[in-house]
């Protein structure tokens, strides 16, 4: 009974931070809709049963990548109103049709029970038998552990990469800019 | 000793190549005498290989020497094979025999042309080409001797090519007797089927087998090749044009040699025509129409070589005539003696030209030669007599056989209208002769007799001319048609009409009176013949022109073939083939300047790409299941 | 639990196709950005929801891969904007066209 209160007062905060989100005019504004959207969603994490999630969610995506998308947007000063004016020609009929149909076909998909069963959610507190963290570990480092290594080396790389991008380079400075809007001859 | 066969084409074509190869370094006249030694040796090797066939018995005069096999298709097999019989080997003589005098009085004739050297390596080919084709022993290697005359005379017609008259009729040249080569090769490829084979041994021995239908479209398919080569009625308009080579050349191939290619195919060919019930009969009547309506057109002619061309035309339709008529050692012999007078008589022609200022061939511009160039109106008396048919000379013996065919196959209408060619023959050689070298003199300049090289060959074309006439002393008994008996079969005994010795009279009888008429107009100075000559003018300007067949083609084919090829040029291949490769390519290009606005360079719309096709696929998805 | 799993998937899908339309609308590069992110997060809650209807861990195991695949991704993404940024002192995606065909 609870989750049912639960989700039905967070389903719709999810569903509005994000629509606000990406009609927000400050990008700062989008931001922090964004970190109430991610919130909403590691609730739905904690009902689901992975109180795992719920917290890595918070700490990771709300504590972490927010905050670099900040600092970034402070840094590039991008925080003025963008104006919402659309130059592509149909752009957003495209946006809107695509979207709906999106929708539509999931609903359908679920509708008609596609690729899942309607049977009775079976008893989850057996898996999470000592814990959904130790669970969770039972399962990462035995059957997934390939790709735990291999994600590791990716964030390293990924780190390396994005220092070297970052890089001012005395050369750089001097390399002429493309003018803004210039299309290649 | 047969083994030397395969040479006596071989030398000739080594000469050929040779000059070809090395041409630009030969001192003038060292070419020429290159050229025509190698002919010379030719004709030696063709005397040893005569004499060789002679010391056997008559059965047994017939050798094979094959070189290699050239086609091996399944059964159909042609090899490089040479054929030494009687018939070949007279082919082969006369060719080379008449060829070398010729190249030797050409080596002073084109003293001081700038490409002398080439002009002697076409005439090695063209003898090399002629004698492959007399000694083929299969008709696809005669075939290729025959397209190989063919280039040569069209490479020697316009060997003036900076002329755009000699280009244009080397041209017509080429395609009138494509019409005729293009019927032969059917001819070919017919035979093929019928038989499996081009071999002569494996063909002619079983083409009395033909049904009489399939062998009257052999023999006609064979005889439009013929037609063509041989410058029949209609083939016949390249001829006259032709003249505008050198006049060896003229004397060579137009005379003596390629024009005699057709004789010989029909008369090598015998077998089938006979199969045939008519297709003789045609040959004959072809050959008589045109020997009538060539003498006719001669007698028209002021230009020196075009009477003579007309008048190869014309004895070529005698020969012809004689075939169609089962002479065929008739039909040869005349193609032996005609090879000797006609060549005279070119020869003799080219030394007037040489003589006279500008070159004039026109014989209204001449007159009383002989007392400037004796030596010359002496070969040109000998060489006219000859033709005439007057005797002892070998012309009568020759023309005699033939036209006496006519009456002892009891056809006396067909004999009436060869003793009126053989009339016109003596008319207007007779005109030509007076007007040339008797007479008033009307030239300008100086002429005199040609140097010494020119004179050899000219004295020795003109004994030949004269003595020929021993290989044919009878139409039954003689050596030429006893030699030719294993090939061409016995001569038919007579079957009506008067003996021998009546028909012989009367042809002479009919060739003074051709002579009379010509004196009595020309030369008696009875009749003001300048006078004449302008009072009927259209009429001798019908006659002139060969009664207009050439004009007629003219209009009626050449010139519709000459729109319908600007209107495939400039039309078709310019609107249509270049209109649709442009089209191709500008579609193209107009395709891609469209396709090119989905590259935007935003990054958004690609996006938009994106999510369209996943949306797609997962409709798909969704409906499917 | 009351709520069945078709109502997260509904919910998975309605934030993934306003990630969609975000990306596609919104000329900002850090705004398109942060829509990516929102589209990752709904897979991530469809995963973790078949994980629950499953009985097993295999969609949590999954979901967290993601995260961690989705920090590398935005720490070298928002490197390359800024790089991007700093070359055009611009941060809208309709200005680098220089790829027009």
């Amino acid at each position: 009974m609870a989750d049912w209160i639960v989700f039905w007062i967070i389903a719709p905060i999810s569903v509005v931070a994000a629509g606000a989100m990406i009609l927000a005019r400050n990008a700062v504004h989008a931001a922090l809709l964004l970190i109430v959207n991610f919130f909403t969603l590691a609730v739905f994490f904690l009902i689901l049963g992975s109180p795992f999630l719920f917290v890595v969610q918070i700490i990771v995506y709300a504590g972490a990548i927010m905050v670099l998308f900040l600092f970034v947007i402070m840094l590039l000063g991008v925080d003025q109103p963008v104006p919402l004016t659309e130059h592509i020609k149909g752009q957003r009929w495209l946006a809107a049709l695509l979207g709906a149909s999106l929708v539509v076909e999931v609903a359908l998909a679920v509708r008609l029970g596609i690729g899942y069963s309607h049977g009775r959610l079976p008893d989850f507190t057996a898996v999470n038998r000592g814990g959904n963290v130790q669970a969770l570990a039972k399962v990462l480092f035995n059957s997934y552990f390939f790709p735990f290594e291999v994600t590791s080396i990716l964030l390293t790389v990924a780190a390396i990469g994005a220092m070297l991008h970052g890089r001012r380079n005395i050369a750089e400075e001097e390399t002429v800019d493309t003018a803004v809007g210039e299309t290649a001859t | 000793m047969n083994i030397l066969a395969p040479f006596i084409p071989a030398i000739p074509l080594a000469g050929a190549a040779v000059l070809l190869l090395t041409g630009p370094r030969w001192r003038d006249r060292s070419a020429g005498w290159l050229a025509s030694a190698a002919v010379a040796v030719a004709f030696g090797l063709a005397v040893t290989v005569f004499g060789t066939l002679v010391s056997r018995p008559v059965t047994l005069r017939l050798s094979h020497v094959s070189l290699f096999e050239w086609i091996g298709v399944g059964s159909f097999r042609v090899d490089i094979a040479f054929r030494v019989d009687p018939l070949s080997t007279v082919m082969a003589l006369t060719v080379t025999g008449v060829g070398a005098m010729i190249h030797l009085y050409a080596v002073d004739y084109m003293r001081g042309d700038p490409r002398y050297a080439r002009f002697f390596a076409y005439m090695n080919l063209f003898v090399f080409f002629m004698l492959v084709l007399v000694l083929a022993d299969n008709y696809l290697l005669l075939y290729v001797g025959w397209e190989g005359v063919g280039l040569c005379s069209y490479l020697l017609i316009g060997f003036w090519f900076e002329r755009k008259t000699a280009a244009d009729a080397a041209k017509k040249a080429f395609v009138t007797t494509r019409i005729g080569d293009s019927a032969l090769l059917i001819g070919l490829i017919f035979m093929w089927s019928r038989f499996g084979s081009l071999d002569f041994d494996r063909v002619l021995p079983h083409a009395h087998a033909l049904a009489n239908g399939t062998a009257t479209v052999m023999a006609m398919l064979l005889f439009a090749g013929a037609v063509g080569k041989s410058a029949q009625l209609p083939l016949h308009v390249w001829l006259p044009d032709a003249m505008e080579g050198p006049t060896p050349v003229s004397a060579l191939i137009h005379a003596a040699t390629m024009v005699t290619a057709g004789v010989y195919l029909v008369v090598r060919s015998h077998q089938i025509f006979e199969a045939s019930g008519v297709a003789l009969t045609i040959v004959a009547v072809v050959g008589l129409v045109t020997a009538i309506y060539a003498g006719l057109s001669a007698i028209g002619q002021d230009d020196i070589k075009r009477m003579l061309a007309y008048s190869t035309i014309s004895q070529l339709g005698f020969m012809f005539f004689g075939a169609g008529m089962g002479a065929y050692s008739a039909a040869i012999f005349l193609l032996v003696a005609h090879a000797f007078f006609k060549a005279v008589l070119f020869l003799g022609a080219g030394s007037v030209m040489h003589a006279l200022p500008d070159e004039e061939t026109d014989m209204t511009r001449m007159g009383g030669l002989r007392r400037a160039m004796p030596l010359t109106a002496v070969t040109w008396v000998v060489g006219w007599l000859a033709m005439a048919g007057i005797p002892p000379l070998s012309g009568f013996f020759a023309k005699d056989q033939v036209v006496a065919a006519a009456s002892q196959a009891g056809r006396i209408g067909l004999w009436y209208a060869a003793l009126f060619g053989a009339l016109l023959t003596a008319l207007y050689e007779t005109r030509g002769t007076f007007l040339t070298f008797f007479g008033e003199p009307r030239h300008r300049g100086h002429p005199h007799d040609p140097p010494s090289l020119m004179r050899t060959a000219l004295v020795s074309l003109a004994v030949g001319a004269a003595l020929a006439g021993v290989l044919g002393l009878s139409a039954t008994s003689g050596l030429l048609p006893k030699f030719l008996t294993p090939v061409v079969g016995p001569t038919k005994e007579a079957v009506a009409g008067p003996s021998e010795l009546v028909l012989s009279i009367i042809s002479v009888a009919v060739a003074l009176v051709g002579i009379l008429t010509a004196w009595l107009v020309y030369l008696s100075g009875r009749i003001d013949w300048m006078a004449l000559r302008v009072r009927f003018a259209s009429a001798k300007r019908t006659f002139q022109r060969g009664f207009y067949v050439n004009d007629f083609y003219s209009g009626a084919i050449v010139g519709p073939a000459k729109l319908a090829a600007a209107f495939v040029a400039y039309v078709v291949d310019r609107r249509v083939v270049d209109g649709t490769l442009t089209g191709i390519g500008r579609l193209v290009s107009s395709s891609a300047g469209a396709a090119r606005r989905a590259q935007t360079g935003l990054v958004r719309t690609y996006a938009v790409g994106i999510l369209l096709g996943a949306t797609a696929v997962l409709g798909y998805l969704v409906v499917r299941s | 639990m009351r709520t069945p799993i078709s109502y997260f998937l509904l919910v998975s899908a309605l934030l993934f196709t306003i990630g969609t339309v975000g990306v596609l609308v919104r000329r900002n590069a850090l705004i398109i950005f942060m829509s990516i992110e929102l589209q990752l997060n709904a897979v991530n809650l469809a995963l973790v929801a078949f994980s629950r209807q499953n009985g097993n861990l295999t969609g949590q195991v999954l979901a967290f891969f993601s995260m961690v695949v989705a920090a590398a991704e935005v720490v070298v993404g928002l490197a390359i904007i800024v790089s991007l940024y700093r070359k055009r002192r611009s941060a809208d995606v309709d200005d680098a066209s220089l790829l027009k065909g």
